[in-house]
């Protein structure tokens, strides 16, 4: 037929027309009950339907004209696309380089900047909401790269070590008294110690079964933080934890605090700054220690590891305490990250620390490019700042209504940027890797190249 | 005894409804080696369409029959949440074929979080709850005493599971498609070889798969009355759990697992905790999966160098 005959260089307009109708219909049919039909309590507690049908077509409508802007990106010219997909040119790898070096400025600058611009009170939750939160899911990112970039374990589970660490400052803090300065170390430690005990079963696994069994490692101790009362105070959680001090001076109005200490007037904003910086240095002490294990024998072996589980063990390095020693740091790290969380909120419940998280931190990981730092760092401000926005988005109820909230879709969004991530780029933001060892020559290689592990 | 055999009853129902879940997941395990990780709220969602579809016929159409409507709702429920897993698997797991090991896996998670997400947007947080389906039941034992019941639904159920796992049993055993399905589980490159369609197949593994899940979400409803959008991920779980213990790729396998979860889960409730009835379903999928990777009735998987 003529009208399906490709043709090189003009778009295909009556096969893609086919193809984003043939998408609408099947929304159509999919969205139908659904969608179409709310059911809806009513005060006798009976069910009771209301219809949108408008639901329904606007659904088909966004369907039909996503999937025709698809085909019409997939179909570009060629040469265009090859310049895409072209090997690293210079400037691009000067960007690469400059680029943690600016954003590395940024983030010490942020604070200040912030402050300046918007003083005290609006720069609070700038600070709290977008820099104290991203920090933290980068620390927990850059944590996670180690076990499942570097060393090629996919781990579901990882949240568990991050309530370890949470619940570890929560109960020494509020039990024995103990400074966080303290509990920081004891934190990871326990959570190390953790990592260890739940990774020694387990290393026997490969891929999905072993990510399988880090998901129910990671519920059970959820399970476990809910219903042992005693112990964790079950759903309720535990409150009241003391909250940080610059090295022995709280951040209060009183006498001997930090304000009254180095003679300035007393703003809450004080003690965000510091723990913005705070949670920035422990995120680079993870950057710093990983990009140096890289270098060491037991990094180098991780990466052996991920490459060719096999060949490494007929080289003579011992699988077992390599695949402890990738869980047990990134535990530790995810402990220190825990114990950060503890005290900057004063509270936590095992409503921190589901599933849901464990996979908001793969997903950053994944999305960043595995085994890539900047990749995650970049990953976590798209997803977690990207996510925070949602809530700006007030203006959002001029047009929707006032019972719309943009927030509710935030894990809806989140979803769906996983799966269109993989079909779309499944070697993440950053496709490229930097190999740690090279001869000559340093070389960036297309993360195509490297493998993912075994398990 | 009475509490014996009343827990007995309890234990089979719930263990049908994930035996039909883990058919789901043993299939496509067996055919793509992937963890369909969206497959519980598939479960959920197709629970979610025979819902509306129930209340629609009985208050739109204004159809008295309960066990019609039902019928109906549950047929309606099929046809959808196969196009659903049809939709989901075109969009989110076919580009992926050929990626890396990963990627699949993550994509599904994705998947699950998007799916239970959207029910909550589209069709709100609280609970659904519909009753007086199908309500009787046999009473045996002493006379006003504390006897042993048997729902009219449990009996369906039960029975439903047992006629469905035949007829896939003999789908994938004795008939062409099943002949497609198991070459492409061997080797799915040697199979396009022969002219088999390997990606037809799979669709239909995932079409299947999705009715049964299916049933499963409408029998769900038939007995415990109620849907939320959290409902996936738990018994997604157990029904993977169910589908290791019996032995990945194995039909049979996976509802003898899932009657084995559903027994254990509901004798650890009565006998030891209720609050660590989960720990149960985790604690015996990891020690299965660390001590017994192939299950009851699974072959080993060689590794070849």
């Amino acid at each position: 037929m003529a009208t399906t005959n490709k043709n090189d260089d003009g778009f295909n307009w009556a096969f893609a027309l086919k193809e984003a109708a043939f998408a609408a219909i099947i929304t159509a049919g999919l969205s139908f009950p659904i969608l179409a039909l709310r059911t809806d309590m009513d005060i006798s507690n009976k069910l009771i339907l209301n219809q949108r049908w408008s639901w329904l077509i606007v659904a088909a409508v966004l369907v039909f004209v996503g999937r025709l802007a698809v085909l019409s990106y997939a179909a570009r010219p060629k040469s265009t696309r090859a310049a895409s997909t072209a090997p690293q040119s210079d400037s691009s790898k000067f960007i690469a380089k400059w680029i943690s070096a600016v954003g590395l400025l940024a983030l010490f600058l942020f604070p200040i900047v912030v402050t300046s611009a918007l003083g005290g009170q609006g720069a609070l939750k700038w600070i709290n909401n977008y820099g104290v939160q991203i920090m933290i899911y980068i620390m927990l990112g850059w944590g996670l790269n180690i076990v499942v970039g570097l060393a090629g374990l996919l781990d579901l589970g990882y949240v568990a070590f991050y309530a370890v660490g949470a619940y570890a400052y929560a109960l020494l803090s509020t039990h024995y008294g103990l400074s966080f300065w303290i509990c920081l170390p004891l934190a990871g430690i326990l959570a190390a110690t953790w990592g260890v005990i739940l990774g020694f079963p387990v290393l026997r696994l490969r891929g999905d079964y072993l990510a399988i069994v880090t998901l129910a490692f990671g519920e059970i101790i959820r399970i476990v933080l809910i219903n042992w009362v005693d112990f964790s105070g079950g759903y309720a959680g535990v409150s009241s934890i003391p909250r940080i001090t610059f090295f022995g001076l709280p951040f209060n109005d009183n006498v001997g605090s930090f304000s009254n200490f180095f003679g300035l007037t007393y703003s809450p904003i004080h003690r965000t700054i510091f723990l913005f910086y705070l949670i920035l240095c422990l995120a680079l002490l993870t950057n710093y220690v990983t990009m140096r294990l890289r270098r060491l024998p037991v990094g180098r072996a991780w990466e052996a590891l991920r490459e060719d589980e096999i060949a490494c063990r007929s080289l003579g390095i011992n699988t077992t305490s390599t695949k402890l020693t990738a869980f047990a740091l990134g535990a530790m790290f995810a402990g220190f990250a825990g114990s950060f969380f503890a005290v900057r909120q004063g509270f936590v419940s095992p409503e921190s620390f589901t599933f849901l998280e464990s996979a908001t931190i793969l997903a950053i990981v994944v999305l960043g490019g595995m085994g890539s730092q900047i990749g995650v760092a970049i990953a976590a401000v798209v997803l977690i700042g990207g996510t925070e926005l949602l809530r700006e988005l007030e203006w959002t109820k001029q047009i929707f209504g006032q019972d719309f909230d943009p927030a509710q879709y935030r894990s809806l969004i989140f979803g769906a940027a996983m799966v269109i991530m993989m079909i779309w780029k499944p070697r993440g933001i950053v496709s490229t890797r930097e190999p740690s060892i090279f001869l000559k020559e340093k070389k960036s290689v297309s993360g195509d190249l490297v493998a993912e592990g075994h398990g | 005894m009475e509490v014996f055999l009343q827990q007995l009853i309890n234990g089979l129902t719930l263990g049908s409804i994930y035996g039909l879940i883990a058919i789901g997941y043993t299939m496509v395990f067996g055919i793509i080696g992937m963890v369909n990780f969206a497959h519980g709220d598939v479960f959920m969602l197709s629970s979610f369409i025979g819902l509306i579809i129930y209340v629609a016929i009985t208050q739109l159409l204004g159809l008295s029959s309960p066990m019609f409507a039902f019928l109906l709702a549950l047929a309606a429920s099929m046809v959808l949440t196969s196009l659903w897993n049809w939709s989901i698997e075109r969009v989110a797991y076919r580009p992926l074929r050929g990626s890396f090991r990963l990627a699949p896996l993550i994509s599904a998670i994705g998947m699950s979080i998007f799916l239970s997400n959207f029910v909550q947007v589209v069709q709100g947080p609280r609970s659904k709850s519909i009753n007086g389906i199908l309500s009787g039941t046999f009473n045996f034992g002493a006379d006003g005493g504390f006897g042993v019941s048997l729902p009219y639904s449990s009996i369906v159920i039960f029975f439903v599971t047992v006629i469905l796992l035949a007829i896939f049993w003999y789908i994938v055993q004795r008939t062409p498609l099943g002949r497609a399905q198991r070459a492409c589980e061997q080797d799915r490159k040697m199979a396009s070889l022969l002219g088999i369609d390997v990606d037809a197949t799979i669709s239909i593994t995932f079409v299947m798969g999705a009715a049964l899940a299916a049933v499963a979400g409408c029998l769900y409803l038939l007995k415990y009355g109620s849907v939320n959008f959290a409902d996936g991920f738990l018994p997604g779980v157990k029904a993977f759990t169910a589908a290791v213990l019996g032995g990945i790729g194995s039909l049979p396998g996976a509802v003898i697992g899932g009657l084995l979860i559903g027994l254990i889960e509901v004798f650890w409730s009565y006998y030891i905790s209720t609050d660590y009835k989960d720990v149960a379903a985790f604690s015996i999928l990891a020690v299965t999966l660390i001590f017994l990777p192939s299950g009851i009735l699974g072959r080993p998987e060689v590794e070849k160098v």
